[in-house]
């Protein structure tokens, strides 16, 4: 799923300086459940902008609502006959709901509240491990399923460097290091032949937006 | 491709190498300012005591004066440079167009590494580049090189000639694999090899009997890393902080056993005698010397070592 981290209130204070009418937007899906942006969320900093613009005499009018998805129109369309009574919305999805939202209401300022973090696992409540950067072109079947593009700190395709040191990345001794733990899944199941060969310079395919197209949809 | 004379760059190092001499290489680290003069003055101790000397590209990750600036000034003081190249601050482009112009002013050897990662220096919170890694750059310069083109496949009007350098580290793990990882680069197109500083000599021998017992140190030319030890803060700084490093117990007991105002002069004895070994070893085709900050006393350590004089060779 798509984790992400509610911003520091100071700074989505800031950016809702002047506003007296805000709508906040939550996400029923993946910062749902990463407890970044759901409702639960939506209402703990509707909650903390309120107590705080009241303390500075500045009261501001707060709405809520907590669609399935920011990155489908269809659960979007919902809020079409309640933006207008705002005059600023803050969405807690992801960069891909604010984004979707901000273009479907540009007439109104869409500020986001959380910093999108990754593509990552679940492996104990509220902890997140990145495994994936979607670069378009994977590699998994050649490197034991660990991606060395997401989990080598210098996303090498011919690991490991110098640095690899009992086991740890050399940014530190809490990193695996992602071609130690290759070479060891490799080792395991004698394919290290495939890693032996030169794996060539990717040709990137994430250097321009991308629009994905499914095989026979492309009439639609 | 190679030239007339059977060789692929014409450097200096290369042609000791090809004539069976023992080389010795040594290492200059360009200054965090742009006086010239800092270059000059370490290259004076150099001069007529190495092959060839690598100048450092932002080690460490601190931003320095570029490396193939500070080869151009080298050249100018009649030293031979080899221009390190570091994957981490720069794309394809960049590295094929800096290797143009190295090639255009007379640089002649090119060592390829993947870089330290940008956390350990001066602006932690770079964007680490690592478009290809340091086996993709050998590689890619192979390329450039022996078949007149770019990565990219377009050809380039009047190739590079450069002698290929790649980088290996017998202490980092996995031990097994490092082997590999060797004969990785080799087959990438790696013409030298320089190692990481050895301190730990039985795992070095260790190590270079697999390569040899694979046939590589027939295929490669390597040049053992040796780098004395200034003071015991600075064995126990590179035990424990340095990524990659192999320093056993008794060479920080023997710093520490000589005492106060002694430990330096030991430091020169423990790498003069490494290379003593070094040169005796099956396999090993030279050292290269890191003597870090320490320029001053390679005229010391090349005399005290036996490698003086340096072979010319027309």
């Amino acid at each position: 799923m798509i984790v992400a981290k509610r911003k520091p209130f100071e700074e989505i204070k800031k950016m809702l300086e002047g506003y007296k009418r805000v709508l906040n937007v939550g996400c029923g899906t993946c910062v749902s459940v990463c407890l970044a942006g759901g409702e639960k969320e939506v209402a703990v900093l509707n909650a903390e902008i309120d107590m705080v613009r009241r303390l500075e005499k500045d009261p501001v009018e707060l709405g809520e609502l907590t669609v399935e998805r920011q990155c489908d129109r269809e659960y979007l369309a919902q809020l079409d006959d309640k933006v207008d009574d705002y005059d600023a919305i803050v969405s807690m999805a992801c960069g891909v709901g604010v984004q979707f939202l901000a273009e479907r209401f540009p007439h109104i300022p869409v500020f986001p509240a959380v910093d999108t973090c990754g593509l990552a696992v679940n492996l104990s409540v509220g902890r997140y491990a990145e495994r994936c950067r979607s670069c378009n072109d994977c590699i998994l079947g050649l490197t034991g399923g660990i991606c060395p593009v997401t989990m080598c700190a210098k996303g090498l395709y011919n690991g490991p460097c110098g640095g690899s040191h009992k086991g740890s990345c050399e940014i530190g001794a809490d990193q695996p290091c992602a071609w130690n733990q290759i070479y060891e899944r490799l080792s395991r199941q004698n394919r290290l032949d495939d890693i032996r060969k030169l794996t060539p310079a990717a040709e990137w395919k994430d250097q321009v937006p991308r629009t994905l197209i499914q095989p026979g949809y492309e009439k639609l | 491709m190679s030239t007339e004379n059977g060789l692929k760059s014409g450097s200096n190092l290369e042609k000791i190498l090809k004539a069976g001499h023992f080389a010795f290489t040594g290492e200059l680290g360009p200054p965090r300012g742009t006086d010239a003069a800092v270059i000059r003055e370490k290259a004076a101790f150099l001069k007529g005591n190495v092959d060839a000397v690598n100048i450092t590209d932002n080690q460490t990750a601190m931003v320095r004066m570029s490396s193939w600036a500070a080869c151009l000034l080298l050249l100018q003081e009649g030293l031979e440079p080899n221009y390190q190249m570091v994957c981490r601050d720069r794309n394809r482009l960049a590295m094929q167009s800096d290797i143009l112009g190295a090639s255009a002013l007379g640089i002649r050897n090119i060592l390829c590494l993947s870089g330290d990662h940008q956390k350990f220096g001066d602006h932690p919170q770079a964007k680490g580049v690592f478009d290809i890694d340091s086996m993709q750059l050998i590689g890619m310069i192979k390329q450039m090189r022996d078949e007149g083109t770019f990565l990219s496949g377009a050809e380039i009007a009047a190739p590079p000639k450069l002698f290929i350098g790649a980088a290996a580290n017998p202490f980092a793990d996995p031990f097994e694999w490092r082997v590999f990882r060797l004969e990785k680069k080799i087959t990438a197109g790696a013409d030298f090899i320089q190692t990481q500083c050895i301190y730990n000599m039985k795992k070095f021998k260790e190590w270079l009997s697999l390569a040899d017992d694979m046939g590589l140190t027939e295929k490669t030319r390597i040049l053992a890393g040796v780098t004395p030890m200034k003071s015991v803060g600075m064995a126990r700084y590179m035990q424990s902080n340095v990524p990659g490093m192999d320093v056993p117990e008794e060479i920080v007991k023997r710093l520490q056993g000589v005492g106060k105002g002694k430990v330096a002069e030991e430091g020169i004895k423990i790498a003069c005698e490494q290379i003593e070994e070094l040169k005796e070893m099956k396999g090993v085709a030279g050292v290269h010397l890191m003597a870090i900050e320490w320029e001053h006393k390679v005229p010391e350590i090349t005399e005290r070592a036996g490698m003086l004089p340096r072979p010319t060779i027309d």
